[in-house]
């Protein structure tokens, strides 16, 4: 019986370990964003249906935002889009839009036929933006602070849980009407 | 043998320094370097490809950074530390040594010591069998 134990022994320790390792394996829609507490990353971009004016991060500074990365060829964005359209009508928040690689015709079509839950949506036609955001599949939700700081970011469709535990409870108290 | 022909064109696509690149850097050397970054960048989207191995877009424009920032006469160490600034170490195929990342780089060697210390024992056990009384082992050779 003993010879049996230190065999099992070392397999249950090396179960535990893969269990770990399972359970902890990086989740593609739980990563963390390596941004958070980091400066927003600064941005020129023209404004979807306004040519000629362009949005900065600079305009943003001073109050709490949010960045919604979505484009029209993205299947959950158009999942999480009625739950946009809500969290727009709030009007608690600046929801700015980055409509990431993307035809600027597909893009105002889509927010004539779906509604337009955006104060305002830049275009990252090349992707440079989205890249420096640490963007890796749409959608993507940042909440950024007046400091100009990333202080979340929320991977995959937006959910009205989401948005009231990670988004509604940053904004600094004081700024909710 | 349609098995052979599928898997020699899998090798053939996935050894190919860069598939998906029709533009080469300025210089042999830059190459060299664009084709390593390339190779020990995680794709993000499909995350145990490389982005050189990547077809999706998002590695393209990472591709496309790697490139510019070469050209730009950043060094290795330097586009690795901005693309971790962005993605967090899990974009590197080998992150650095630091806290969080340590066990991945000693659990392999420990390992290896425990598979040693298993295969010393198992060695030990059966010379001392030998050495002790060889005719124990030979009744039980003749018992069987």
């Amino acid at each position: 019986m003993n010879r049996f134990l230190l065999p099992a022994a070392i397999f249950l320790a090396l179960s535990g370990v893969l269990y770990i390792g399972v359970v902890h394996s990086p989740n593609k829609s739980t990563m963390q964003s390596a941004l958070l507490g980091k400066p927003v990353p600064t941005f020129n971009l023209p404004v979807l249906g306004s040519p000629g004016t362009s949005l900065t991060n600079a305009q943003l500074a001073g109050r709490s935002w949010v960045l919604n990365v979505w484009g029209t060829w993205c299947a959950a964005c158009r999942d999480e889009h009625e739950v946009l359209l809500a969290i727009g009508q709030q009007n608690v928040l600046p929801l700015v839009g980055l409509n990431w690689k993307d035809e600027d015709d597909a893009a105002l079509d889509w927010l004539k036929q779906l509604g337009n839950p955006y104060s305002v949506v830049a275009v990252d036609k090349d992707g440079r933006t989205a890249i420096d955001f640490g963007v890796y599949g749409a959608p993507e939700t940042f909440f950024i602070d007046p400091d100009g700081r990333v202080q979340y970011r929320h991977v995959g469709p937006m959910t009205a849980e989401v948005w009231q535990r990670e988004f509604i409870s940053r904004i600094p108290q004081g700024a909710l009407p | 043998m349609k098995v052979f022909a599928a898997l020699g064109v899998l090798l053939l696509v996935t050894s190919t320094a860069s598939a998906f690149d029709i533009e080469a850097m300025p210089t042999p050397e830059m190459q060299e370097r664009y084709d390593g970054l390339t190779h020990e960048l995680r794709c993000m989207q499909c995350q145990n490809q490389s982005i050189a191995d990547s077809p999706v877009g998002l590695a393209s424009d990472l591709r496309r950074d790697v490139r510019e920032q070469i050209i730009a006469g950043k060094t290795d160490a330097e586009i690795r530390e901005m693309m971790v600034a962005r993605y967090g170490n899990i974009i590197l195929f080998r992150p650095p040594f630091q806290r969080g990342t340590a066990w991945v780089w000693i659990a392999p060697f420990l390992f290896l010591l425990i598979g040693v210390l298993v295969g010393v024992r198992i060695v030990r056990k059966r010379t001392s069998l030998v050495a002790g009384d060889d005719s124990v082992i030979d009744t039980d050779e003749t018992a069987r």
